[in-house]
């Protein structure tokens, strides 16, 4: 038997808390099975070479390029997006902090931006800025707003680490 | 742009995994953490692939320590090597190139089987591998093979893995006592490929130099490495620059290239020098 699926891959993944069961081209990216097959457009497809950083979502814990991991690869993995990371309040300080330094203009790479922030701040308790503008390289903004990002993520981390000690 | 791929299969482990490729009439390629294939695909720099996904090989993943050696599968992630406290402890060149790769999102997927079997010409880890004289292990329907680094890069994203062969393990060295281990690089933005980039091994009184980013291959810089182990940076320092022919591309000239080798390994002499202090 020719175990060489030319077309159609079968995945069995959680997306969001959910099971999801789907039959994927080979060569789909795993941003585009989110965006099109599942409807969740909060990361988005951009450079498609891994660059840019606008696509970047969690698989099985890290975050990842959604434009360089196959659909294909998700099987049995536990994805999150923006959209699940917002539901269940793991990133509303990030998100307020985010609204209220203005730290977004088009917001167009802000789930990326999010999400990897998020990353960063899960493992790191005090990073420096240098450590908040090392981490978030890999994350383009053309809108310039690095100062304003790299500003509400160093507040949530402040603020985070405060609890923490408290 | 999208990948254009020409199959897909999931390998349930490694004697699979070489019956899948061998079974892909040439057209196999192997994909592991797929951060500079899937990127290639993308590009249509390769079209027509069919991807044997070997993710879940669990034979090649984690890093043993064997006495003399660490043993590295080829699976385990940059992200995991840059927190190893093995690789920390025995092979600190390697957690410190972690640094220099590409980003965070990348280094969570990426793996150090990966970059060495590409063998991009500007990657850390193939000169790391060459500094440190590591020897890969590879295995075929045929058998196994383990290559010493000197012999394993060939040329521009060319190795000594023949068709239907998968590097399964990376064998390094244990830093000897007193063993200093350093990688400097210079990029135009952090994450980003080097334009030049250095690697410097001192064991034993002995000096290992591998430069990447200034050829087709990482290389070791021979007359420069006999000049430091004579104690003569400056003479290290011509040495390097007249053994090397680097590229000239949009990104920097090849004198450039050669300057920076130039300064790299004063900065990286310095460095060891300092922190031996």
């Amino acid at each position: 038997m020719n175990e060489i699926v030319r077309d159609r891959i079968d995945v069995a993944l959680t997306v969001n808390g959910e099971p999801v069961e789907a039959r994927v081209p080979a060569g789909q990216h795993l941003i585009d099975f989110l965006r099109l097959e599942l409807g969740l457009t909060g990361a988005h497809a951009s450079c498609e070479h891994g660059v840019c950083g606008a696509c970047t979502v969690r698989v099985n814990g890290d975050a990842v390029r959604g434009c360089l991991m196959l659909a294909a690869q998700a099987d049995g993995a536990e994805v999150w997006t923006v959209e699940g990371l917002t539901d269940t309040g793991e990133i509303a300080d990030l998100q307020e902090a985010f609204v209220a330094r203005n730290a977004l203009q088009c917001g167009f790479c802000t789930p990326g931006m999010l999400v990897a922030a998020q990353e960063l701040l899960a493992r790191e308790d005090a990073p420096s800025r240098a450590e908040i503008r090392e981490h978030l390289s890999g994350n383009y903004c053309r809108c310039t707003g690095y100062e304003a990002i790299v500003d509400a993520v160093e507040t949530v981390a402040t603020a985070r680490a405060g609890k923490g000690g408290a | 742009m999208k990948a254009a791929v020409g199959g897909y299969a999931r390998a349930r482990d490694l004697r699979h995994a070489l019956e899948l490729l061998s079974s892909a009439d040439g057209a196999g390629r192997v994909l592991a953490g797929g951060q500079s294939l899937v990127a290639a695909l993308n590009m249509r720099l390769t079209t027509g692939d069919v991807l044997v996904d070997i993710a879940s090989l669990d034979e090649c993943r984690g890093v043993v320590d064997e006495g003399e050696t660490l043993r590295i599968g080829a699976l385990t992630r940059h992200a995991e090597i840059g927190r190893d406290p093995l690789i920390r402890t025995h092979a600190p060149l390697l957690a410190d190139a972690v640094g220099h790769i590409a980003h965070a999102a990348i280094r969570n997927r990426g793996t150090i089987g990966g970059a060495i079997a590409h063998a991009d010409p500007a990657a850390e880890f193939p000169a790391c591998a060459l500094a440190l004289g590591a020897v890969m292990h590879v295995e075929g329907l045929g058998g196994r093979r383990s290559i010493p680094a000197e012999a394993f890069f060939r040329d521009t994203f060319e190795t000594a893995l023949a068709d239907g062969e998968i590097l399964t393990e990376i064998s390094v060295p244990k830093a000897a006592a007193g063993e200093a281990q350093a990688i400097e690089e210079v990029a135009r933005r952090s994450g980003d490929y080097a334009l030049a980039g250095l690697c410097l091994v001192r064991r034993e009184g002995r000096h290992r130099i591998a430069l990447f980013s200034v050829g087709p291959k990482p290389t070791l810089a021979a007359g420069a490495m006999a000049a430091l182990d004579g104690g003569d940076v400056e003479a290290a320092v011509a040495a390097l620059t007249d053994e090397i022919d680097p590229p000239s591309d949009t990104q920097a000239s090849g004198a450039y290239r050669r300057h920076l080798a130039g300064v790299l390994l004063r900065r990286v002499v310095a460095r060891i020098e300092g922190e031996a202090r």
